[in-house]
């Protein structure tokens, strides 16, 4: 009745890219909660029009790169870098949380020959995915409201996928240490700061001296100013600083995330 | 179990499965092993079927393998009605089918079940026994832990009790209960005390709160042998000897907590 080594139809050798297997549960389970993953995009888009159109009119021209171009446009790249961190910082905390604390899920693939470092892996690629198509989106919305001044602005997609996987891997990372869902307030705390002060509304310039530093050593400041010079087309080899900087948060990130996983699930 | 299934490292001693090494060649042992976790860990977030799609997609299948191996298997779970249906209304013997099922996409030779019946009201534990029979017949391995006797009874050829992390014996179920007790048990209740008789009637007699057993290895010739010595309890009753027995005169009857 239920066959058993039908060796024709069973893998001989574990498949290539195992990691593959994990972002396709994921996409598997979102196939029903699209709602969510579209309400994900939008917050991001109540900025832009309310700050950015809003405040715009009051604000002006602004100089970026010796050019002089509307608020709303200089705002948007900006929001391209937050709505990407936003994306993975969601799934890598609390969906994350979620699937290591509750759902037993990585439990459950830990048993199947996907290894550690697969499940880590998919998992990062897929809030990375979710950085990427909230910001090709959001860029679809900026250039319909004639926000975009130059193709170079393409590029912000990678660099919003840069931006996923960075912020998607340190996200695991603390979520590994949360004991329960009141710990998640002390991510909000740390995001809400991280938006305002990362010059995606004001120039670095605006703050005083000693505390331009403070806000260079943030993530998100790396996010915005790749993604606003690359919107301008005034990218320079001084962006493989930033593009270095989000590298080593997504390599710390997962070595990190794959250390506390084994302590959690495998001891 | 997690050592077993190759998720946790060894602590001490060696371990081979399927003669392979667990610390280098767990990813291949586990692409022929199945794994029934003690805690459904099923994924609440993907309907029945998908369940097991998913899960064949971890072992490598393709897709299309993969919905065929499900449907397949949601027969054998007889889940085939709820295919669509979300797993957390599922009751508990279905969770624990599915759980089964799941662990079989990979048509494993060996299936790792940890007190795969805990929980379960009766008509659910049949039906399980039923299916898990139905795959040792057709020659899948299957390690078994549990602490229902009962069960251990129906399911195994050859048991292991283990005391406090020890093994203490070895066997299949009649070779245990032949060993370590008589072939049936005389329970008997008195109202005012036990009767020092009683210690020359069976081969060992086991003084509990409430009543008195005593081993032997013909219950209808003890009960009358006792009779005709005058003795007269409150309340007799005559039964098989069981593995439960074997257990307790095994690890003993206070609690080890």
């Amino acid at each position: 009745m239920i066959a058993l080594r039908q060796a024709a139809r069973l893998p001989e050798s574990a498949t290539r890219f195992p990691a593959r297997h994990v972002f396709e549960r994921n996409v598997l389970s979102y196939r029903r909660l699209w709602l969510v993953f579209v309400a994900g995009f939008i917050e991001p888009v109540f900025y832009l029009l309310g700050l950015g159109v809003g405040l715009g009119q009051l604000v002006g021209q602004v100089e970026v790169d010796g050019m002089s171009v509307e608020y709303a446009a200089y705002v948007a790249p900006g929001l391209i870098a937050s709505s990407a961190m936003n994306a993975a910082v969601f799934d890598s905390t609390f969906n994350f949380f979620y699937k290591l604390k509750y759902a037993k899920t990585f439990d459950a693939m830990l048993v199947t020959p996907l290894r550690l470092g697969d499940v880590v892996s998919g998992e990062v690629a897929w809030s990375m995915t979710r950085s990427g198509i909230y910001a090709a989106i959001f860029l679809g919305i900026a250039t319909i409201l004639g926000l975009v001044e130059s193709w170079w602005a393409l590029l912000t997609i990678p660099a919003a996928l840069l931006i996923g996987i960075a912020f998607s891997a340190v996200g695991t990372a603390l979520t590994s240490f949360m004991r329960s869902w009141h710990d998640f307030d002390y991510i909000q705390l740390g995001l809400q700061p991280l938006f305002l002060a990362s010059t995606t509304f004001f120039p670095l310039s605006v703050y005083p001296g000693w505390a331009e530093p403070l806000v260079q050593a943030t993530p998100l400041y790396h996010g915005v100013t790749l993604c606003r010079n690359l919107a301008f087309g005034a990218q320079g080899w001084g962006d493989l600083w930033h593009v270095g900087y989000f590298v080593a948060m997504a390599a710390l990130g997962v070595a990190f995330t794959k250390g506390r996983l084994r302590t959690l699930l495998m001891d | 179990m997690k050592m077993v299934s190759t998720v946790s490292p060894l602590t001490e001693g060696t371990l081979s499965i399927f003669g392979r090494s667990p610390d280098r060649e767990g990813r291949e042992i586990r692409q022929r092993m199945g794994v029934v976790p003690q805690e459904d860990n099923l994924d609440q977030e993907l309907t029945v079927k998908e369940n097991l799609v998913i899960y064949a997609r971890y072992f490598g299948l393709s897709w299309s393998a993969a919905k065929a191996r499900a449907d397949e298997l949601l027969e054998f779970a007889q889940l085939a009605d709820r295919a669509d249906a979300k797993v957390d209304p599922l009751s508990g013997g279905m969770k624990r089918r599915l759980t089964i099922a799941r662990s079989l996409v990979n048509e494993p030779e060996l299936v790792l079940l940890d007190e795969p019946t805990t929980g379960l009201d009766p008509q659910a534990r049949h039906l399980l026994w039923e299916r898990l029979y139905r795959l040792k017949e057709q020659g899948v391995t299957l390690l078994l832990t549990t602490h229902y006797m009962d069960e251990a009874e129906q399911l195994s050829d050859r048991l292991l009790v283990m005391d406090q992390g020890k093994i203490v014996a070895v066997g299949s179920p009649t070779e245990l209960i032949a060993e370590h007790v008589t072939k049936e048990v005389l329970e008997l209740r008195f109202v005012d005390g036990t009767p020092t008789e009683l210690n020359a009637l069976g081969h060992r007699t086991e003084q509990l709160p409430d009543r008195v057993l005593v081993y032997v290895d013909d219950g209808d010739a003890a009960l009358s042998h006792m009779y005709n010595e005058g003795v007269h309890p409150t309340g007799s009753l005559i039964r098989r000897a069981t593995l439960e027995d074997v257990f307790l005169a095994l690890t003993g009857r206070s609690l080890n907590e």
